[in-house]
């Protein structure tokens, strides 16, 4: 049984059934599930979590669907890693890396879409659509699969093809619409009025689909040892994300399974769509929006929703927010990399070389306990860093072949 | 001056349900000061107390979102098309 109990709107508190509604009809503000947390409190335990399965749904008392008819294809409960390496490198003494390139389509959006598969489900759609800038794509287009729906996904026309693959592999109606991410966003938002009948996750849905990026703030406690870190790190797109991890962790400590958070959260974006970055370095509460331009395509979200409540988050817990430029996307790719052994993709560059930046500039003390979050596979973005990296050495199949190539290339890099 | 407006579903309790509705004016503003007056609520819904477009509303004009033009300064011709879309999050 859930423990939802309505919809509430997070600007005026206007309540709603749990509906397929994503914006409040008075205010427009997002409407939010809300939950019985003394109901929740009365059943949930540590060891009723690490009873339940190795997946998102171990969570299931904070989550708006019934678990027992779940669309569950091993979402979420992924690694938290102790990186000492990378750690030593950037001069943070307890740091860790969340790994949720490790999900059934490679990134964090088989949260999200787990539980907006489920709900749109239980609430009797039998076709799921999205905007995405890729990774939602896949991961709609591979829940779908597995729960023998329809799936129509909306992609802008000039992703890496490891995007476009890794949808087109599961059968969904794939679209490349002429325009970038926030054309494709306005597309849907219009066409969730053309088609009622159809289960847009990240439109019609959101108020679920949200909630599963939860599951990675509750995850990190538990990994933890049942205690919220000091500080997270989190690549922004919409902020959504960013601001559901630390909802995570307050719910947590709302029931009594962590003491109340003192997390701090930073934030992540590449220069080229910085609107949250640039509006928290001028002091600005409201952002302007930008047209995107750079790798990190998975983030390249001009308008971002929740970009007002990412950057009440940032004053609230005193957070900051990295701003990095493509070079560094990519540098912070490969240093993730040789250091921990994880390749991910051009998003967690963004966090990777924003990790060090607030580090360098003394946002991030060396001795806090810090969380950075991978959100996707290096496999998806390969064409960002292809160029950047040192080729293969071609040689005949001969020993001496071999002993020449190795000698000039241990040659080359004693040059450098 | 025919000038469409889309609404959207949110708000389509206040045009009898209808998706499209003609809208007139030399600005966005103007635009938005005639719709009130076919449609009652209509402003409240899309500007706030001061005036301003609400938080999570966008507003386009052509498929071009007016915060990259003169916001409700922004001037209408013949044969535009402004679109009322809520804030959508994703990725």
């Amino acid at each position: 049984m859930s423990f939802a109990t309505c919809l509430r709107c997070r600007e005026c508190g206007r309540e709603y059934a749990l509906g397929p509604f994503h914006v409040c009809e008075f205010c427009f503000g997002p409407v939010e599930v809300a939950y019985d947390y003394d109901a929740i409190k009365k059943v949930v335990s540590r060891e009723r979590i690490a009873a339940g399965p190795a997946s998102l749904f171990r969570y299931k008392d904070f989550l708006p669907v019934e678990a027992e008819t779940a669309v569950d294809i091993g979402a979420g409960y992924t690694p938290l890693i102790r990186a000492k390496n990378l750690g030593k490198a950037l001069g943070l003494n307890n740091l860790y890396l969340k790994n949720d390139t490790m999900n059934p389509s490679w990134s964090f959006k088989d949260r999200v879409v787990a539980i907006a598969s489920s709900r749109a489900r239980e609430m009797g759609f039998t076709k799921l659509a999205c905007a995405s800038t890729g990774n939602l794509a896949n991961s709609v287009s591979a829940h779908a699969a597995a729960a023998g729906m329809e799936a129509v996904v909306f992609i802008p026309d000039d992703l890496e093809s490891g995007k476009v693959i890794g949808s087109s592999i599961y059968g969904p109606t794939l679209v490349k619409v002429r325009g970038n991410y926030d054309a494709v966003n306005r597309l849907c938002a219009e066409l969730v009025s053309v088609h009622e009948e159809w289960a847009f996750v990240n439109v019609n849905i959101r108020p679920y689909y949200a909630e599963g990026s939860k599951t990675l703030g509750f995850e990190v406690a538990e990994q933890l040892g049942w205690r919220a870190p000091d500080h997270c790190v989190v690549p922004i797109a919409s902020g959504s994300l960013f601001v559901k991890i630390r909802k995570g962790l307050e719910e947590f400590a709302k029931v009594g399974l962590i003491d109340a958070p003192r997390t701090r959260m930073s934030g992540a974006q590449a220069t080229g769509c910085s609107p949250v970055a640039t509006a928290w370095e001028e002091g600005s509460m409201n952002f302007r929006p930008q047209k995107p331009k750079t790798i990190a395509k998975s983030l390249a979200i001009g308008n971002p929703a929740d970009g007002y409540y990412a950057l009440c988050q940032l004053r609230d817990t005193k957070g900051g927010c990295g701003n990095v430029s493509d070079p560094e996307i990519v540098a912070g790719m490969k240093l993730l990399a040789e250091t921990e052994g994880i390749f991910a993709e051009t998003a967690g560059g963004v966090t990777v070389a924003s990790l060090k930046q607030l580090a360098e500039r003394g946002t991030i003390d060396p001795d806090e306990s810090v969380v950075a979050f991978l959100t996707g596979a290096g496999f998806k973005t390969l064409e960002a860093v292809a160029e950047a990296l040192d080729p293969a050495l071609v040689i005949d199949p001969t020993v001496e072949s071999f002993t020449a190539a190795y000698a000039s290339y241990r040659s080359l890099e004693a040059a450098h | 001056m025919a000038i469409n407006v889309r609404v959207p579903q949110p708000l389509r309790g206040l045009t009898g349900n209808l998706s499209i509705v003609p809208g007139a004016g030399g600005t966005l503003g103007e635009c938005i000061t005639h719709l009130e007056a076919n449609h009652p609520g209509m402003r409240a819904r899309i500007l706030d107390d001061a005036g301003d477009i609400r938080r999570f509303v966008n507003l386009y004009i052509n498929g071009e979102d007016v915060r990259f033009m003169e916001g409700l300064a922004s001037p209408l011709k013949d044969g535009d098309e402004i679109s009322i879309v809520p804030a959508v999050a994703g990725g």
